[in-house]
């Protein structure tokens, strides 16, 4: 077979080039001309783009571009005008008290406004979006305080957490009673059977009489005689009917058998001091700060 | 029979060295499995030494079968093609594109609905999104790019692939890497590297089996009847040679010891990120572009029974491919701590490779000149006319995306994963599906396909399962970014992380969806090659056998 360079495509009215590869032929079509001119814009921009910006390297160092510009400094320009944007609010919030804080309303809302950001960020995932909490996670909504609801006791929580590592840590466990040996077993359903009616639900089972007896001795010391809860122990108000755990008889008699230690992190290794001030009054302003 | 008794049988070098190398190789596995550190990477040498021991008796077994006399060069003046490699490597396609399929589609749901990882670390999303990600690219993209390689330079050379073994130790060994690579993915063995998480074990693997490789297509090459090498072999080769140093580049690893999974890379910092990003990127280049081109300069022509368009523009646009697309990686660290001349010049060459890129999509449409009808009742060469549409699209999108007031956009969002499944499920997917249609009654040595309405099915599925994939993630990714920039009036952050997170949810539920289309599509095509192969309809006549008659 012969290359014929002369072979006309009779679609196209093009010649090929000839060639014939396991039947496939090429057409000698030249380039087109908006492809060729626009490949040969792109390279003009690009140098364009090369005498503007840093660009290649040389033996030290590397050609600067006339515009004089670095991701360096270009970062130093946004947060330098993000500063003026938020001016001296930041400052005032670290100078003054939390009290004066939520008396200023226009430091209150700037406060609000980086508590949310900050909470969304940190707190949200086991709180919830809205503080609403969740299972095992206490509702930040609400009137009920674990470990207080003052501005004061809301900033050591957030500050050094609970049963972590931080040496200032809130501690105080729900001990096991069963587990370590303090309750018999066949006493858990009576005293859960109590601590139902505490929050005036009816037991599922168990003798609640039995029950009141057996809490005087082993729960009041923290939750109080009337099962008010203590925060300063981080025992919990058991009359609210509000449950971290859950209130129903067979997650009573759990929390009682194996005990409970939830633990929050210590957030002023990781959040700088204005910022949980911050967070200490949105969290307070969220509804139920005492 | 007469003849082949008077020629004494005896082993051939191939078979010989091959023999010793793996029982070699069989003994050495058994040692690092004795003194493994891990039962994970035990479990590996096991496989390595079950596998070795295979192939030591194939090889015998194979000898003891076979005539005394190596096949045929020639029959009757005609090449003697073999395609038995081929066949393997075209099913293993279909097996593979349907289980990173599933996986991705898995993935995808596990993005939507968290819950599905069952708390389970095997199947945790981390570990299945690399499974996805190598079993679509390496496993599906592979095996096609193997498959239509060994046949395209065959057939444009006009002679015989070339070595015995030597062609099924790529197919079957390249196969081996994809097991241990995705098993060492689900146990946690991985050297945590975008798209090369391979241990250095299956790093060294691969790259045997892909010089081996190399060698088979080299020296086929080398044997043409034609005077020419046609366009397809060029980007073939570029492919198998880019990859080679890629892969020696970015594996650059100094294992802790022998009898341990575990390597340190041998770059640091923010070269190793340059050196993975070089590497990345043209990944994409070769694997997926010109690896793929090839299967359209071969495929769409030789469907649309037209020339290709302009053997100059496939000679211009070749060069600048290779050449430009090299340099486009740093455009994946924008704005990190890359040097700012290296962002620039990643992001130029990138906007600079526009046009090249666009180069094989002219190539490819307009070799459907005075043959557009036929987009009418193809279906098989409609897909690939898409695809050819969809890499016009992600090729004009990836530079668009590289420069860098879009990528503060862009970077990190979903877009991204919108701009690679364009790429990857509308130009990669079907240029590949096309390719399989094509490729499976002329290796199998069937009359036709045994459904093209099936075909058609596949491929609105498909495309109804794209456009819902990638049009999800361009609005979710947008939105996404915006989400990530927005500040208030007093200069806080308006919307915190997890809010970003829940407003993605309905677009990965739309998302899972359209992968699960795309999956429907490939299980139809799956059924349908089934069928070709085996159903009696499409059984050939020795004479029906269409020859291609040389144009004179």
């Amino acid at each position: 077979m012969t290359p014929d360079h002369n072979k006309l495509d009779a679609v196209t009215g093009v010649a090929t080039t000839g060639h014939d590869w396991d039947g496939i032929q090429e057409l000698n079509t030249p380039l087109p001309r908006w492809w060729l001119w626009s490949f040969y814009a792109c390279i003009v921009w690009a140098f364009g783009y090369w005498i503007a910006y840093p660009a290649w390297p040389l033996a030290t160092s590397y050609t600067k571009g006339v515009l004089g510009y670095q991701t360096r400094t270009a970062i130093e320009q946004d947060m330098a005008a993000l500063q003026v944007l938020r001016g001296d609010n930041v400052a005032k919030i670290a100078a003054k008290p939390l009290a004066e804080i939520e008396k200023d309303p226009a430091l209150l809302t700037v406060a609000r406004a980086i508590g949310k950001a900050s909470f969304g960020n940190n707190c949200a995932p086991c709180h919830g979006q809205g503080a609403q909490g969740a299972k095992n996670y206490p509702n930040l909504n609400d009137d009920q305080w674990i470990w207080g609801g003052s501005l004061d006791a809301i900033k050591q929580t957030i500050t050094h957490g609970i049963r972590n590592e931080d040496a200032e840590s809130r501690v105080g466990p729900m001990p096991a009673f069963v587990k370590d040996g303090i309750l018999k077993k066949d006493d858990v359903p009576h005293l859960a059977a109590f601590v139902r009616t505490l929050a005036g639900n009816k037991p599922e089972r168990g003798d609640a009489a039995k029950g009141k007896a057996l809490f005087a001795e082993n729960c009041a010391a923290c939750h109080g005689e009337a099962g008010k809860g203590n925060p300063e122990m981080g025992a919990p108000n058991l009359t609210a009917n509000i449950w971290l755990y859950g209130g129903d008889q067979a997650t009573i008699e759990d929390t009682i058998t194996n005990g409970r230690g939830g633990v929050m992190p210590a957030w002023n290794g990781r959040l700088d001091e204005p910022t949980i001030k911050a967070l200490t009054v949105y969290v307070h302003s969220l509804g139920g700060g005492q | 029979m007469a003849q082949t008794a008077s020629v004494n049988k005896h082993l051939t070098i191939g078979e010989g060295g091959s023999a010793i190398a793996f029982a070699a190789l069989a003994a050495l596995s058994i040692l690092i499995a004795a003194k493994a550190w891990t039962p994970a990477y035990a479990f590996h040498a096991y496989l390595f030494a079950a596998a070795s021991v295979a192939s030591v008796f194939a090889i015998f077994n194979r000898y003891y079968n076979r005539p005394a006399e190596a096949p045929p060069q020639e029959i009757d003046g005609k090449p003697n093609y073999n395609y038995g490699p081929i066949q393997f490597a075209t099913i293993a396609s279909v097996f593979w594109g349907i289980a990173g399929f599933t996986v991705g589609l898995y993935a995808a749901l596990e993005l939507a609905f968290p819950a599905l990882n069952f708390d389970f670390g095997l199947i945790n999303f981390g570990r299945l999104r690399p499974l996805h990600t190598s079993a679509v690219i390496f496993a599906f993209g592979g095996n096609v790019l193997l498959a239509t390689s060994f046949y395209v330079v065959q057939r444009t050379c006009h002679a015989r692939l070339a070595g015995d073994i030597a062609p099924w130790f790529v197919i079957l060994g390249y196969n081996f890497f994809i097991v241990i690579a995705g098993t060492g993915y689900l146990l946690g063995i991985t050297q945590g590297k975008e798209y090369a998480e391979p241990e250095w074990y299956a790093d060294l693997w691969l790259t045997v089996v892909w010089v081996a490789y190399l060698l088979v297509f080299l020296t086929t090459l080398w044997k043409r009847k034609e005077p020419h090498i046609y366009v397809a072999n060029w980007f073939y080769l570029a492919f198998i040679v880019t990859i080679a140093l890629l892969h020696l580049g970015n594996n650059a690893a100094v294992p802790v010891s022998i009898y341990s999974p575990k390597s340190y890379i041998a770059w640091s910092g923010v070269q190793d990120a340059m050196v993975q990003w070089w590497y990345g990127h043209n990944a994409v280049g070769f694997f997926l572009t010109a690896g793929f081109l090839a299967i359209m300069y071969y495929f769409i022509p030789k469907r649309a029974e037209r020339p290709v368009y302009s053997y100059r523009l496939s000679i211009v646009h070749f060069w600048a491919l290779i050449f430009i697309y090299i340099w486009a990686g740093p455009h994946h660290l924008h704005y990190t701590a890359l040097p700012d001349w290296a962002q620039t010049l990643g992001m130029t060459f990138s906007v600079i490779l526009w046009m090249p890129s666009w180069g094989g999509m002219i190539n490819g449409l307009m070799t459907l000149q005075g043959a557009w009808d036929k987009l009418r009742t193809d279906p098989v060469l409609r897909m690939m006319v898409v695809s050819v549409a969809f890499y016009g699209m992600s090729t004009f999108e990836g530079p668009l995306m590289s420069i860098k007031a879009v990528n503060s956009l862009s970077h990190y969002t979903d877009w991204t994963i919108g701009h690679v499944h364009s790429g990857a499920l509308g130009w990669v997917g079907y240029v590949s599906f096309g390719a399989i249609y094509c490729l499976v009654p002329w290796v199998f040595n069937r009359s036709r396909l045994y459904s093209l309405k099936l075909v058609n099915w596949h491929f609105w599925v498909s495309t109804i399962g794209i456009v819902l994939y990638i049009s999800a993630m361009w609005v979710s990714g947008i939105l996404q970014g915006l989400m990530w920039r927005a500040y208030t009036s007093l200069g806080f952050l308006e919307y915190s992380f997890i809010e970003t997170v829940e407003a993605m949810h309905p677009f990965y539920v739309i998302r899972a969806l359209g992968g699960g289309l795309f999956l429907a599509g490939a299980l139809i095509m799956a059924f349908n090659i089934w069928k070709t192969i085996t159903s009696p309809e499409t059984e050939t006549v020795a004479a029906v056998r269409p020859q291609l008659v040389p144009a004179e």
